[in-house]
């Protein structure tokens, strides 16, 4: 049977501190689940260490541990505290190298959950970290992506910051790019809405409409793929759609980029500029399938898509 | 809190019973330092610098004092620290090209007077962030095991991360001297006005031995080594800072001046002499050196 992703998690984890000297940072580690089961049942000793509750000063312990070669993995339960946790990861991991010229390699695995879990605990926050230089950002889904950061993280001796969410740690399967030769439009997704551009996909094909779908597992940096471009070149009309906020965010930039690189226009989709709720109508999700299908057939039908 | 004093925790005769060697070597890193940071402020002044400069004039003889007693440590501190720079080792030469905006500054010209580091003296570099040098010395000591000094200000005290990290070091007895040169400053903001406890306080609250000392060298280095196998440990170090915050000017005289003060014991240990040559010798040495370094092109 195949690693789900967050077994893979555990398997990577365990190895790193059994045989690199490595060790995990966070809080409540052991608490119910060993986060998701995606953290080995190891002790103390063996390189589990559990920080207190003072979330600045954890993370810059976790630096200071990177500063000194045990390239730890830091675990942040929920993204949203990374408004706490940025201090010392993007003011100082992010920007050691490039300041002194001295490595600052840790694993930042930021954990996003959603649905009725309020303002903080909700969504996706890997857009305050792209627009910081230093610290290259990646949101993998699948078993295979996961592995591929981290075999990123450990050829490099620089931070990575690793955008999970928790809807991927029951995945055991690969996501491929979805290519149609007809395709009105290209999808490209990010995150937990890469789930969620999946089930849109089928909605509107019950509507005769056809989308390209391809998956942005590298948020930063950014690689403008021939893959991307003659997708869009084909279509003539993107849409970036992101579990993170949609203003100034990372779906708006990467809808920049492509625009400017294939000359069609690419529209961003993300979370609603507005605080998230604990009922489950005040809720700011991820956009939903039939939220990104509404998108879509508003663009199809508009004047602005360019014909091809 | 203790009142400030230039005698606040004195211990009569400590001196004495310091080795001579050591007390000469603790002496000439000061003046390493003082000569250095007036030299600095000099240049400063004719304009060339382009940037904001943290003068450790008044509290130089504070690293000298630990450095002579241990020079093992990893080290971070913060901003005002170029008597930590030196005092450890540091090439006088690269922590003045980094003043002067070079390449071949000790952090090419990045991290100007602020952010000062030397990997090869185990001295990393600050972000700017007061106090987050000491989370950051408490990862360093749990993953390294070596100890680690964590310098810090009295403004630094009162980021609410130090406290966090200080406990986190109290609760897994990681070794981590951490010194609080308090010159009852931020800006020009009295302690009094800011808070009504003293670090060394919480830091006791927390079960580490602590202390709340003048900054006599002797003093500083009598407690620095008998912390040192007690590590995590805190000592609070009243100090004058004689210029302003950033710059070079002066708001009139410091409460005291530790320098003549230091010069005073000398002569009662009868090291005045000796005192005179090392001066000289100092003052000397940093002149030449900033003087070759000034003969280098630099970048306006």
């Amino acid at each position: 049977m195949a690693r789900t992703v967050a077994e893979t998690i555990q398997a990577i984890t365990r190895r790193h501190l059994s045989e690199n000297r490595g060790l995990l940072f966070g809080q409540c580690v052991s608490a119910v689940g060993w986060i998701g089961g995606t953290v080995p049942e190891m002790t103390e000793e063996q390189g589990i260490v559990e920080l207190s509750m003072a979330d600045v000063a954890g993370a810059g312990i976790a630096v200071g541990a990177a500063l000194v070669g045990r390239r730890p993995i830091y675990v942040i339960r929920y993204q949203g505290f990374m408004w706490y946790n940025a201090a010392p990861l993007l003011n100082y991991a992010a920007k050691s190298k490039e300041i002194w010229g001295v490595p600052c390699p840790l694993l930042v695995r930021s954990l996003a959950l959603e649905g009725g879990i309020g303002p903080v605990a909700s969504a996706s926050h890997h857009g305050m970290v792209t627009r910081m230089p230093g610290m290259s950002v990646i949101a993998p889904m699948t078993p295979g992506e996961w592995t591929q950061a981290w075999e990123w993280f450990m050829s490099h001796d620089d931070p990575l910051y690793v955008s999970e969410h928790r809807r991927s740690f029951s995945i055991d399967y690969e996501m491929e790019s979805v290519l149609n030769p007809r395709a009105d439009i290209t999808l490209l997704a990010i995150g937990a809405s890469r789930l969620n551009a999946l089930e849109a996909m089928k909605l509107l094909a019950a509507e005769r409409i056809t989308c390209d779908l391809i998956h942005l597992l590298w948020l930063k940096p950014f690689e403008v793929t021939d893959r991307i471009l003659e997708s869009l070149q084909k279509t003539g009309l993107g849409l970036v759609i992101d579990s993170d906020f949609e203003i100034a965010g990372t779906s708006r930039s990467i809808a920049y980029e492509l625009m400017h690189a294939a000359s069609v226009p690419v529209y961003a989709l993300g979370l609603e500029d507005r605080t998230a709720g604990f009922a489950p109508h005040l809720d700011n999700p991820t956009p939903p399938p039939a939220k990104i299908v509404r998108q879509v057939k508003t663009l199809i039908t508009s004047e602005l898509k360019k014909v091809p | 809190m203790e009142a400030r004093s230039a005698t606040l925790g004195l211990i009569p005769g400590l001196s004495r019973q310091f080795p001579v060697a050591k007390t000469i070597e603790m002496f000439r890193k000061t003046c390493i330092n003082h000569y250095f940071e007036l030299e600095a402020a000099r240049v400063y002044d004719t304009g060339i610098m382009k940037i904001p400069i943290y003068l450790s004039e008044g509290s130089e003889q504070v690293p000298a004092a630990i450095s002579t007693v241990s020079s093992n440590f990893l080290i971070f501190a913060q901003h005002r620290c170029h008597s930590y720079y030196l005092s450890f080792g540091g090439d006088m030469r690269k922590l003045i090209d980094e003043l002067l905006h070079r390449e071949t500054g000790c952090a090419r010209g990045m991290g100007g007077s602020a952010s000062i580091h030397d990997p090869s003296i185990g001295m990393y570099g600050h972000s700017g962030l007061m106090g987050d040098q000491v989370p950051l010395a408490v990862g360093a000591a749990l993953g390294s095991a070596r100890p680690v000094l964590a310098v810090m200000g009295d403004a630094s005290a009162e980021e609410d991360y130090v406290f966090g990290a200080i406990a986190y070091a109290a609760t897994k007895k990681l070794p981590v001297l951490i010194v609080c040169e308090d010159n009852d400053l931020s800006i020009l903001t009295h302690v009094a006005t800011r808070r009504s406890w003293g670090i060394d306080e919480v830091a006791r609250s927390l079960n580490l031995p602590s202390i709340d000392i003048a900054d006599d060298p002797w003093l500083i280095a009598h407690y620095v080594g008998s912390f040192l196998g007690k590590l995590p440990a805190l000592i609070n170090i009243r100090t004058c800072r004689h210029r302003w915050h950033a710059g070079t000017g002066k708001d009139g005289e410091p409460e005291w001046n530790r320098l003549e003060l230091m010069k005073e014991e000398l002569r009662n240990l009868g090291l005045e002499s000796e005192a005179g040559e090392i001066e000289t010798q100092a003052r000397q040495t940093v002149h030449r050196i900033w003087q070759e370094q000034l003969q280098k092109p630099f970048k306006r």
